[in-house]
């Protein structure tokens, strides 16, 4: 039940990256370009997320186990530290360079697009090289935080 | 000064909204948080029970413009930046939402939903990132 639901989430969550018009890089660029015409849908589209998120955070904090079954698997690192902030920086340069952010790459990538299909093989080395790093660099540690 | 030929705002809410229904589904279904860097890393670092529904949320992202489609006309993309851009941008978004994790869905959408301080620093960092980056490319490089 899990999977089949993740599945059709997975499908409503892309309609709405391509509803809002995220899956097209112009859009992305033409919302970072705050010197140029600047486009502001970006902001709106996190507001129209936001606002029903915001909801369903409250109603979920008053449950401990998911609809489904399973407990509520919330984050549960609050530390604002080196990780966050230069992963986060690293990660800002590259979307401002190509436009893309991971989910409109898969929905690009699904679409199959052809430069969506090479950023997408490049973002998964990415995230390759850093679970690469993180055997090395941190070898006892695992079940870093997933969100 | 805004750009209104390409300010599309009733279908970026609309869009928006269908987003954070797919985080609220999740969230109270699931019992998880839809970030979507994170979903996919895991499947980098397997683990038993863990795997299943990573596979089908992602197989229904990429399905999605098919669906779409068939409903639809699907918008076009325009993908300005060259090969090794794209390659040099794939590394860093792939690399980044790790190391931080998170990315535009995990700490943008959900972490701003649930008011971690967290995840708005993390937003903070990537908005203030990519808009010096555009800077530069557009601006300073052009």
């Amino acid at each position: 039940m899990h999977s089949l639901s993740a599945f059709f989430i997975g499908v409503l969550f892309g309609a709405g990256l391509i509803v809002s018009g995220m899956t097209d890089p112009s859009k992305i660029i033409g919302f970072l370009d705050l010197a140029g015409a600047w486009d502001p849908s970006l902001a709106l589209v996190m507001a129209g997320a936001v606002i029903v998120g915001l909801v369903a955070f409250r109603v979920a904090r008053r449950r401990t186990t998911a609809i489904l079954g399973g407990t509520m698997k919330l984050p549960a690192d609050r530390q604002i530290d080196r990780r966050l902030i230069l992963g986060s920086l690293a990660f800002g340069v590259g979307w401002g360079l190509a436009g893309f952010c991971p989910g409109p790459a898969l929905v690009a990538f699904g679409a199959g697009y052809d430069k969506a299909v090479v950023f997408f093989i490049a973002m998964l080395a990415g995230m390759a090289l850093y679970e690469i790093a993180e055997r090395i660099l941190r070898p006892r540690e695992t079940g870093a935080a997933a969100e | 000064m805004i750009d209104w030929p390409h300010f599309t705002p009733w279908s970026a809410l609309a869009g928006g909204v269908i987003i954070g229904a797919a985080a609220a589904l999740f969230l109270l279904l699931n019992g998880r948080i839809a970030g979507i860097s994170g979903i996919l890393g895991g499947l980098l670092r397997p683990m038993p029970g863990d795997m299943a529904w990573r596979v089908a949320f992602v197989v229904g992202l990429l399905f999605s413009p098919a669906l779409y489609g068939l409903f639809a006309r699907l918008p076009g993309a325009t993908i300005e930046a060259g090969y090794p851009v794209l390659i040099l941008a794939g590394l860093l978004v792939g690399a980044g939402t790790r190391y931080g994790s998170g990315c535009t869905s995990g700490h943008g959408v959900c972490g701003l939903s649930r008011l971690s301080p967290r995840s708005l620093v993390a937003t903070a960092a990537f908005m203030a990132a990519g808009f010096v980056t555009v800077f530069i490319v557009r601006h300073l490089l052009a």
